[in-house]
């Protein structure tokens, strides 16, 4: 109980301060929608969308604005070394972790809930026809890639060079998440839905969600201290 | 608290060395400090004073050597230890989004204190904010909001305090409120640490002085002469 409402803690602090400033989570929208918009111009030639497009946009649209959110999400700790002043509360340093991971999904919620109608409309992408398949691909795949990205926001929080690091560590391990959320999204917006595939992928994006949070879980604490 | 706090009555620092890469920024340093003790840390910049007081804190590991809190090790995971701890930074670990309750409480909170709103209006009032409690702190001036970091390092009642630079920004009245503030850790028992370069704040309120000297530690003299002389004559031993 005392973990979780660490945790809560932790969370409510990080949106009442994203309520007032909004900067991340404006930040972020604009750059997903933009990226949405810009493969829209390269992908669909007279009304109709490249086939398999939809899905890999949508999920480079989650992965590019996902890395902004995080580095801006650990760039609040860094400028009056809060994090050093969480890392003294007598509470378990993963509770720590889990707010703001927590803090960061529900910020990336909010920019799918935008990015997915709007794919669904750009390249005319069935992607309500099975809806919960969808949100269950979304929901794994965004704790997947947070969870791995939230302990590399944390570790380079002091780096000199973190914008750069971010991105170069992050994507390589988080490319079986990235496969996965594609291939299992694009099996629903198949011509001939291939159910029996997304919920492979989806079993699969679960699996990686037990791996990364565990890890990451592990090695918050001994990571964070200097 | 969150954790049942262990309580110490001595800090106890034996060869405690930290090295960056090359650079020995902390070199064998041995040192204590008992209950009730207030001990400045003084050094020119990049002596080893912020490092020194992050090993303390339990915030870095030393690269060799060993810190006790009384007859407990210093342990990275130990939160009941960190409970007894308090920490101002030279940055000031506040959320100047937030305002100057919203951050004491938030921090009361994690530390699992009792009667959080009572300890957030007496904070307040020390730091002389309570009329703009609910103002972002992002408004404030250096003064104001190092007023309120001493306040959030101090608001659990911690039995070691660390305090780096703690006068930067404070007007008059507030390095008086400060000193006061300091006098009364002394008298609760509490074992303080400054590391500080205003010695004239500091000059007769001290127990003993420590000087850091390329990471070495030297006991500054006790004697008649004023505290920045001793100083200057311990850095040029």
């Amino acid at each position: 109980m005392r973990f979780l409402r660490t945790a809560w803690l932790v969370t409510r602090k990080d949106l009442l301060i994203e309520a007032r400033s909004k900067e991340i989570l404006l930040t972020t929208l604009f750059f997903a929608v933009s990226c949405v918009l810009v493969f829209a111009f390269g992908f669909v030639r007279e009304g109709r969308a490249v086939t398999d497009a939809a899905a890999g946009i949508l999920w480079i649209a989650i992965a590019f604005s996902g890395t902004l959110a995080l580095g801006r999400a650990f760039e609040r700790e860094r400028q009056s070394e809060t994090l050093r002043a969480l890392m003294m509360a007598p509470v378990a340093r993963p509770a720590l972790y889990v707010g703001k991971l927590v803090s960061v999904l529900i910020l990336l919620a909010l920019v799918e809930a935008v990015v997915l109608p709007l794919v669904a409309l750009m390249f005319q992408a069935p992607l309500f026809d099975h809806l919960p398949y969808v949100l269950g691909l979304l929901t794994t795949g965004t704790i997947g890639f947070a969870a791995v990205g939230t302990l590399f926001a944390a570790m380079l929080v002091r780096a000199r060079s973190r914008d750069v690091l971010l991105p170069i560590l992050l994507y390589p391990i988080t490319i079986p998440v990235i496969i996965a959320g594609v291939r299992g999204t694009a099996a629903l917006l198949q011509p001939e839905i291939d159910l029996p595939m997304a919920r492979a992928w989806l079993a699969m994006l679960a699996f990686f969600d037990i791996v990364f949070v565990t890890l990451a879980l592990w090695t918050f604490e001994p990571v964070m201290t200097e | 608290m969150s954790a049942s706090p262990v309580d110490f009555t001595t800090l106890t620092l034996a060869e405690v060395s930290r090295v960056f890469g090359r650079r020995r920024a902390l070199n064998r340093v041995s040192f204590r400090a008992d209950a009730g003790e207030l001990v400045a840390v003084l050094g020119p910049n990049g002596a080893g004073k912020s490092t020194l007081l992050s090993i303390v804190a339990t915030l870095m590991l030393p690269s060799s050597g060993r810190v006790m809190y009384g007859a407990q090790d210093s342990d990275r995971s130990n939160a009941s230890l960190r409970a007894r701890i308090g920490l101002l930074g030279h940055d000031l670990y506040i959320y100047p989004e937030l305002s100057p309750a919203e951050n004491l409480r938030f921090f009361g909170r994690l530390y699992g204190l009792e009667r959080i709103e009572r300890r957030v209006e007496e904070a307040l009032e020390r730091a002389g904010l309570s009329e703009r409690r609910d103002d972002a702190v992002s408004g404030f001036s250096r003064g104001m909001r190092q007023r309120l970091a001493v306040e959030r390092a101090l608001l659990h009642d911690p039995r070691l305090v660390l305090l780096d630079e703690p006068f930067t920004g404070l007007d008059d009245r507030a390095i008086e409120a400060l000193k006061q503030r300091l006098v009364s850790l002394r008298d609760a028992g509490c074992i303080t640490l400054v590391a500080t370069h205003d010695l004239e704040h500091v000059e007769g309120m001290i127990d003993r002085g420590v000087v850091l000297r390329d990471g070495r530690l030297v006991e500054i003299s006790k004697g008649a002469a004023p505290l920045r002389e001793r100083y200057r004559a311990a850095i040029a031993e």
